[in-house]
């Protein structure tokens, strides 16, 4: 299957992620087949689709934490086997469940998942997700909203090109998700790329990845 | 600078383990009760005593392992850290060996402190003491690095609770066997250097191969 998509892989090779032919199933059920697509820094990439589509199957292809699809991946216009390392030296990935220890403060928490980040750089990110205030509390008297607020001070924190977020506005209240709607913006605006799952509308334009319809999703996102 | 994930990973847990000091002290509380109740239950005379003492406490340290393996990768696997430790760009096969070297100093090393006290209890010979030590040095990480596979493999099952026992006690009876035997040595007034020798070659043996294992072990529990 791959294969025969071999004349197109020049024209996806420049961009900073791209995809060909990706095909993935679940039991027994085929959720995409013959998706291809090429993203760029600069974009916001919003996979959408009904529940059960597969927006966190492709979110895991893409992280390479699944194996279980066909068709190849390309970092910077190489298998992502060969570029594996740079891909994830530049990833932030924040999922379902972000990686919260409740016996540990939200300082000490950033401290293992951003090593290289500074005290007063944690406490300003801190500041920059409102919980400047609880940096001594156990993050298991925190409530689900601000753990995940925790969570989300590493996109202040943390010098990644690519962010995947799956569905970040979860348990976010309203200026909070105007806030990080802010931020994924500017990121982009900065030469980032994001990737994400919700089914919040966000107000600038972005790049749309339907998934769950019953056409085969073609995803030719040329500029 | 690249090791300064392993670095953060080896502070956090130490400090989680700080926090959570109650439920690391299950294991050891367990070791203690099982080599405390033997003299009550069987016998107190100190001649028939000092022949099971040994085994009474290797048993009792490989069972107290045994249980204390649930926390290795459990609440990592929960919380979504397993997944952003896999995610680095560094190996997960250091970030597994960093796992298992802090299970060991606080799950094996306090086992090890603490079974002289139980061998004076249980009337062990004068010359079973130094073998004991060091077989309990050279036997409890290795315990630490095979329970690291068993626990990785069942980390996404929600009833592994007996699954592990079984997958992975067939792999600790050479070092029951290996390390009980040292003892016996010891008491015999025998060389026992050729048991910690095997001891010694099965851990090295498994600090090569057990991370590899674990590690992918954990990316299979993680792919669902």
């Amino acid at each position: 299957m791959t294969h025969s998509q071999a004349n197109n892989q020049p024209q996806a090779a420049a961009a900073l992620l791209s995809g060909q032919g990706l095909w993935c199933e679940r039991d027994d059920r085929v959720l995409f087949s013959q998706l291809d697509f090429a993203w760029d820094s600069g974009q916001i990439v919003r996979i959408s689709g009904p529940n059960g589509a597969g927006k966190s199957s492709l979110i895991r292809i893409l992280l390479g934490l699944s194996a279980s699809y066909e068709g190849e991946l390309f970092f910077n216009g190489q298998p992502m086997a060969k570029g594996r390392y740079e891909f994830r030296d530049q990833l932030l990935y924040l999922g379902h469940q972000v990686g919260i220890k409740a016996s540990l403060t939200p300082e000490e928490n950033l401290r293992w998942l951003c090593p290289d980040a500074a005290k007063e750089a944690i406490y300003s990110a801190l500041e920059q997700v409102g919980l400047r205030g609880f940096e001594d509390v156990l993050s298991q008297g925190l409530s689900a909203g601000q753990q995940r607020r925790v969570a989300l001070a590493r996109l202040y924190l943390q010098n990644k090109a690519i962010w995947i977020l799956d569905e970040p506005f979860t348990a976010i209240d309203k200026d909070g998700v105007a806030q990080l709607e802010a931020r994924i913006i500017e990121h982009a605006q900065n030469g980032g790329l994001v990737i994400l799952t919700t089914h919040h509308q966000l107000a600038v334009d972005v790049l749309e990845l339907e998934l769950g319809k019953k056409v085969e999703p073609r995803g030719d996102f040329d500029d | 600078m690249t090791n300064s994930p392993l670095l953060a990973l080896f502070k956090r847990d130490l400090l989680i383990a700080f926090r959570n000091r109650g439920e690391l002290l299950n294991p050891l509380m367990f070791f203690l009760m099982v080599a405390s109740l033997f003299p009550l239950a069987v016998t107190p005379d100190p001649k028939f005593l000092g022949l099971i003492a040994a085994g009474i406490i290797w048993v009792g340290a490989l069972l107290a392992t045994l249980l204390s393996l649930d926390l290795m990768f459990k609440s990592d696997y929960e919380d979504g850290s397993l997944e952003q430790m896999l995610l680095q760009p560094q190996p997960a096969l250091l970030f597994v060996m960093v796992k298992t070297a802090l299970h060991w100093m606080v799950a094996g090393v306090p086992l090890t402190i603490v079974a002289p006290l139980l061998g004076v209890m249980l009337a062990l010979p004068e010359g079973g003491f130094a073998p004991l030590i060091l077989s309990l040095l050279l036997g409890t990480p290795t315990l630490s690095l095979l329970g690291s596979i068993g626990a990785g493999l069942t980390v996404g099952l929600k009833k592994g609770g007996m699954l592990m026992p079984l997958l992975i006690l067939p792999l600790y009876i050479p070092v029951l066997i290996f390390a009980a035997s040292s003892v016996q040595a010891g008491i015999d007034g025998n060389s026992y250097t050729g048991h910690l020798a095997f001891l010694g070659a099965y851990l090295a043996l498994m600090l090569v191969l057990a991370p590899l294992a674990s590690s992918a072990a954990l990316k299979i529990s993680i792919a669902r």
